[in-house]
């Protein structure tokens, strides 16, 4: 457990450390993400414990944006200015983004499809 | 004796990192057990919950946010190590990756284009401040990875979090019904677009209604992250 949880945060550091070396603009984390996914490539195998280390972590991923959502409180005036601007993003802008998606995948998936996937 | 004054108490404990710490973790135990008690409803998810709980004992209280992200923080934290265990559910996919993969990496990238530019194109239209455009923009994305895209565009990441969950949502409520509208009769590509999406919050509603659904969100949500975190700021760099 230690040593997986270890082996999370060095990806991290290595992640942050190059986004601050090379100033590209991908988060230091996702760059950590990548390198763990390419040494899990590389290896060919899922440790048991790393999977159970990530999977602890994960379960309640939930939980780890409440903080920075609590400060909502931050921004109830801006929320109460640009509420118009807000909506039209959130509702007809994710509408559109399922529906992009749903469509692409459906046309160019239809040679793949297994008798599972039908609704 | 005097019996003790409660609001000094209060004022001390304030203060401390502890009650930060417990405050959330209890505020998420109470909406996650509100959730289940809903059986899943989509509009009693855990997250708003918790966060309308704080945010009004705080405001009842006085208590300044800063001083409850003292103890918060340490669960804060965590983010940075969630976004980099995503690294392995992905790998845990990578079957159905490689079996569908030219059709659900399109579906990915145009997907996650169009959710990035809908949420500019509407954010501009509505009029919405420079703040709030760049706040908004990764609001489909993972709240570990949005809220640092939108440090790195210049946003505000706290936004960027309240914004998140509100997509989160609207998707998981209204995304099976426009899914239905348009006739779409895959799992795979209603999984897919729950997780382009809704993240987390569509991708754990996909899983409670198919298998395949699920399997698909929750690796649409993890390729989402990675290519609205490598394009978009390289295509603000470009612009700019």
């Amino acid at each position: 457990m230690i040593r997986y949880l270890a082996l999370i945060l060095i990806c991290q550091l290595a992640g942050e450390t190059i986004q601050v070396a090379t100033h590209i603009t991908v988060p230091g984390p996702v760059i950590g993400m990548a390198i763990l996914f390419c040494g899990l490539l590389i290896r060919r195998g899922l440790p048991q414990g790393l999977q159970a280390t990530a999977g602890g972590i994960l379960k309640h991923l939930s939980l780890l944006f409440v903080p920075a959502g609590v400060g909502v409180m931050l921004h109830v005036p801006r929320l109460e200015d640009e509420w118009w601007p807000i909506l039209l993003a959130i509702v007809p802008g994710t509408m559109i983004a399922i529906l992009i998606t749903a469509l692409v995948m459906e046309r160019l998936g239809r040679a793949t499809m297994r008798a599972e996937d039908q609704v | 004796m005097t019996p003790p004054d409660l609001a000094e108490i209060w004022v001390y404990l304030a203060q401390k990192p502890l009650t930060g710490l417990t405050l959330t973790l209890s505020a998420y135990v109470i909406g996650d057990w509100i959730y289940e008690k809903s059986s899943h409803h989509p509009l009693l998810n855990p997250v708003p919950i918790a966060i309308a709980l704080i945010a009004g004992l705080l405001w009842l209280t006085g208590v300044p946010y800063t001083d409850y992200f003292d103890g918060a923080q340490f669960v804060h934290f965590l983010l940075g190590p969630a976004t980099v265990a995503l690294a392995v559910p992905l790998y845990q996919q990578l079957d159905i990756l490689k079996k569908s993969g030219p059709a659900l990496l399109a579906g990915v990238l145009l997907g996650s284009m169009s959710a990035a530019g809908c949420a500019w194109g509407f954010a501009v239209l509505g009029g919405a401040s420079t703040e709030t455009i760049l706040s908004i923009i990764p609001k489909s994305v993972t709240a570990a990875i949005a809220m640092g895209i939108a440090d790195q565009l210049g946003g505000l990441p706290s936004l960027t979090a309240v914004l998140v969950a509100l997509t989160g949502i609207t998707g998981a409520v209204l995304g099976p019904l426009v899914l239905n509208l348009a006739h779409i009769k895959d799992w795979r590509a209603r999984g897919l677009a729950m997780g382009v999406a809704a993240h987390g919050i569509g991708t754990a509603r996909a899983m409670q209604v198919n298998p395949v659904a699920g399997a698909f969100a929750g690796l649409a949500m993890g390729l989402n992250g990675l290519a609205t975190a490598i394009l978009v700021p390289l295509i603000f760099a470009l612009l700019s």
